[in-house]
């Protein structure tokens, strides 16, 4: 993308009808990039919460293997840059998927789906930074707990879900909060390669229009946006999650 | 299948031969972008901590406004925003006499990462200086020590200690978020990679390039223990 010269038109509300979902407006486009920047962002949190508590426990395990498991995987993708991982990903997937078809001879291009090749990444990258968290929630799990759940009889199960998880969640609620924040804003790579979101559309906006600072002006007010709804959202669910307590202080 | 031969799956000679030069060029060059946007950084990011602090209400409002703008938008999206979007305006940086430095990717980055990072470490900042005992303010006053010296010599190293952990973190973080760099034409690390896996189509470069990232980031975490340690060596 070349650098623009100087627009012509400085009217605000000449800029202001470019965002319009009338034909020549990019509202549309700006609004379904955003759309995909939402969803990819949520797309992640199905692999990644589980996958973050799984490294967790591993990290927490007695036996050494999973444990050197559980740190290497936090070091590697809490140490590379998210733009690298994504790339990594992107282009590693691209060039198994394609020995794997040749090996079973298939010849030809094939190319992996980019929202598929951003989910993983960003998964991963989301469980490495969440396992952390899930970490420090359980070293202020009062021991006892544990030892209450094995002088009811509970099996290690019931024990780990009712009693453990809920109380693990309310802790880490705060730093699962600032990991989405990160991650929704790191989805901002995957315009890199190719995928649509609104830093994409943005880019083609600017490409068209020639107004670069308007249209990344509105894309980072997006993102603020997306910001301050997450904020509220989480707000809420804490509030929830410590309604039990607020009973007690009052 | 030999040694040589899986060494070459993954350290091929003539690649590393080819572009070894290149990467340590692209190192110097994220280890210069991070230094100089780090520490210009945490120069305006104390200031915005002090306005954030101060008893005027407008510095207030306008230090958590700059706050919350460059913590809520992705760093790529202020990137662009500067780059393309304050470079668009040749004719008025001209008549200013700054169109030498708008024109220029380097500079722009530089500008981008700073006012970034300055919004993070604004915030550690804050907190760091909110840590400090409000009996050390009042100590400082029964002793009749000037408002600067209490804040440089009594507030500020102690706030500096409990801050030193965050900007580690955020130190890493930058050093991480540098290879954005990369997109708006700099061969940092992650641009001379990219430029080499263009030419070449070899994944190994990838992989060289984040065996480094890792390499940095974990040396930065080592030397930041240990200066943390020793600097807090009268706590324990």
């Amino acid at each position: 993308m070349d650098r623009t010269y100087p627009p012509k038109g400085f009217v605000m509300l000449d800029q202001l009808s470019l965002l319009s979902f009338a034909s020549g407006g990019w509202g549309q486009a700006l609004l379904a990039g955003a759309l995909v920047t939402v969803s990819l962002a949520l797309a992640c949190l199905p692999i990644g919460l589980p996958l973050g508590l799984v490294v967790a426990l591993a990290a927490r395990s007695r036996k050494r293997l999973p444990r050197a498991w559980a740190t290497t995987f936090s070091t590697v993708f809490r140490g590379l840059p998210e733009l690298l991982t994504l790339l990594i990903i992107y282009y590693g997937c691209q060039i198994a998927a394609q020995k794997i078809l040749a090996a079973m001879g298939y010849q030809g291009e094939f190319l992996i789906n980019t929202f598929l090749a951003a989910m993983i990444a960003f998964s991963l990258v989301f469980a490495a930074f969440s396992s952390e968290i899930w970490l420090a929630a359980f070293k202020t799990l009062p021991k006892g707990q544990l030892e209450a759940c094995s002088a009811l009889g509970l099996s290690k199960r019931t024990g780990f879900f009712k009693v453990l998880l809920p109380q693990l969640t309310r802790i880490a609620l705060p730093g699962l909060s600032n990991n989405w924040l990160s991650l929704l804003k790191d989805t901002s790579l995957v315009s890199t390669i190719s995928l649509v979101d609104l830093m994409r559309q943005t880019n083609l906006a600017v490409s068209v229009t020639k107004e670069p600072m308007f249209f990344y002006g509105v894309a980072c007010l997006g993102y603020l946006l997306f910001a301050a709804v997450s904020g509220r959202v989480f707000a809420f669910i804490e509030r929830r999650s410590n309604r039990h307590l607020q009973g007690a202080r009052a | 299948m030999s040694f040589e031969q899986l060494l070459a799956l993954v350290l091929d000679p003539d690649l590393l031969d080819r572009y070894g030069p290149r990467f340590l060029d692209g190192l110097l060059v994220t280890a210069k972008l991070v230094a100089i946007s780090f520490s210009l950084g945490a120069v305006l990011g104390l200031l915005l901590a002090l306005a954030r602090m101060s008893r005027s209400l407008l510095l207030q409002r306008m230090a958590a406004g700059y706050v919350y703008f460059f913590r809520g938008s992705p760093l790529l999206a202020q990137l662009f925003l500067l780059y393309y979007g304050l470079g668009s305006l040749k004719g008025f940086w001209q008549d200013v006499g700054l169109w030498w430095f708008f024109r220029e990717a380097w500079f722009c980055t530089l500008l981008a990462f700073t006012l970034n990072t300055a919004a993070y470490q604004a915030e550690i900042f804050r907190g760091s200086l909110m840590a400090v005992a409000p009996g050390q303010h009042e100590a400082a006053r029964a002793l009749n020590l000037k408002r600067s010296t209490t804040f440089f010599k009594v507030i500020l190293p102690q706030s500096l200690l409990v801050a030193i952990g965050p900007l580690g973190n955020e130190l890493i973080l930058m050093i991480k978020a540098s290879a954005i760099a990369s997109l708006v034409t700099i061969y940092d690390l992650m641009g001379v990679t990219k430029l080499a896996f263009s030419r070449s189509f070899d994944f190994q470069i990838y992989l060289w390039a984040a065996v480094l990232y890792l390499l940095i980031v974990e040396l930065v975490r080592r030397l930041l223990k240990h200066l943390e340690a020793r600097l807090g060596r009268h706590l324990n």
